[in-house]
């Protein structure tokens, strides 16, 4: 049973992956607008090689919540597209499974923008980034999972829906607040002059809560939400 | 227990959008080796009916039974033996034929993956273009590929919503063909389409809806139109 379920969601997740090697339409799209979003924040606000201090984990998270979101939204565009995530429905496996192939697939599609995102932040805002990488990794990791898992419910939810565009990101972010919250506070205790290591560990515990709330009931709600 | 079933019951089935009524107290059974056509203008309910025969959509009211078992019952079970082509086929254009079929065949679970989409592509008369990208293919090229998709698992409801759509006459005749054969090999087939001078002579019954509703039913799919159109009427 568990087996299925991981081997679904591995199949799910390479078939993603596959197709997004073939078009880098998600990737390229949302590597762009991540990198935009950054270059414009240090635009405005790096003045003489200086950014003022604690803004470099708040623009660090707003580029990874908007590029994320284009990311879910583009990732099941494409199974709109032939009407492809009903034939994914249709298969005789824990269709939670198929919610955690495609949770898997835009996940490893955030890690490689994030992998571009997070020295450009460094760079741009003299944040340092390589002082406590392990930290700052989990809090990346733990926060991009809970954001990229309510995305990933609501973006198959909204797949038929009209204006789901709009929609998207209406549900998504007052739900993801918690998410956001902990990931900007966690990253600002690492980046600040006087790095607290308490604090940030704090918020990696309570990432570590909502993710666990966040998926738990994302899987649970799955099946039922897709059957109309 | 048995997974598979022999027939296809459809019990006092209503479905709702809002106040909205697209199905409502449908009933039939069908048996393994019938081929059903659902016949009705735009907006007839017939994609409806499939989508809850498919278990997509889940009834207002009444049930599905497979067998001795509704969706709920047989859940993933049940799912593995209904195989569905819908008009918009299903399929991903940026993988190739093979691709394709080899990623439903492991959804399925089946075991040689590899020669099961060899055998599939080679049905589909694709054994040389199995390995193009389905972007590339044309729309009756592309129709093949997705019904021996659906057909991959080898189900024992297959269910079709508008199959001879955009295929030229070569095509159709094969589709034809390869319905019939699973139709001997005891297959229960559903099939939702306008094109009546197609089912001519393929169904075993006609059921006409109309508004959500089933009008009449025909045991003679010989000489449809005229009887379609008195249905209709």
């Amino acid at each position: 049973m568990i087996a299925s379920f991981f081997r679904v969601a591995w199949h799910v997740m390479r078939k993603d992956l596959t197709v997004e090697v073939r078009s880098k339409e998600v990737l390229l799209t949302t590597l762009f607008f991540a990198v935009s979003v950054v270059l414009v924040f240090s635009f405005a606000i790096v003045r003489e090689g200086r950014a003022p201090d604690d803004v470099a984990a708040g623009i660090l998270w707003v580029a990874v919540s908007f590029s994320g979101t284009l990311a879910m939204g583009r990732t099941f565009e494409r199974e709109r597209y032939n009407d492809t995530l009903r034939a994914l429905l249709l298969a005789p496996a824990d269709r939670p499974a198929i919610y955690a192939g495609k949770l898997l697939g835009l996940l490893v599609l955030l890690a490689l923008v994030e992998i571009v995102l997070v020295p450009l932040v460094g760079l741009l805002f003299n944040a340092p980034i390589l002082a406590f990488p392990g930290r700052l990794a989990a809090l990346l990791a733990l926060g991009t999972l809970g954001f990229a898992a309510v995305g990933t419910l609501f973006a198959a939810m909204l797949v038929r829906v009209r204006s789901r565009d709009t929609l998207l990101p209406v549900l998504l972010y007052p739900i993801t607040i918690p998410v956001m919250i902990a990931g900007v506070r966690g990253t600002a205790a690492l980046f600040q002059a006087t790095p607290d290591l308490a604090m940030a560990q704090f918020w990696i515990g309570l990432l570590v809560f909502w993710d666990a709330i966040f998926i738990t009931l994302a899987l649970w709600t799955f099946e039922p939400v897709m059957t109309e | 227990m048995n997974n598979d079933f022999e027939t296809l019951s459809v019990v006092d089935l209503a479905r709702y959008y809002g106040r909205r009524k697209a199905l409502a107290q449908v009933n039939f059974t069908c048996r393994a080796g019938e081929i059903i056509g659902l016949l009705g203008p735009n907006g007839a309910g017939k994609s409806t009916l499939l989508n809850i025969l498919a278990t997509l959509i889940s009834p207002s009211r009444g049930r599905v039974e497979y067998g001795a078992r509704t969706a709920a019952e047989g859940g993933a079970e049940v799912r593995g033996r209904i195989g569905m082509l819908g008009h918009d086929l299903f399929l991903y254009p940026e993988l190739t034929a093979r691709e394709n079929l080899v990623f439903f065949a492991r959804l399925y679970g089946l075991t040689d993956v590899e020669a099961a989409a060899q055998a599939s592509l080679a049905r589909a008369g694709l054994a040389d273009r199995g390995d193009d990208l389905v972007a590339g293919f044309s729309r009756g090229m592309r129709q093949r590929v997705a019904l021996e998709r659906a057909l991959l698992h080898e189900p024992r409801l297959v269910l079709l919503d508008e199959p001879f759509t955009g295929l030229d006459q070569a095509s159709t005749a094969a589709l034809v063909e390869r319905l019939r054969e699973r139709q001997q090999a005891g297959c229960i087939l559903v099939i939702a389409t306008h094109d009546l001078d197609v089912a001519d002579g393929l169904l075993s019954r006609a059921i006409y809806l109309k508004n959500g509703r089933i009008v009449g039913s025909d045991d003679d799919s010989r000489g449809l139109s005229e009887r379609y159109r008195l249905a209709i009427q």
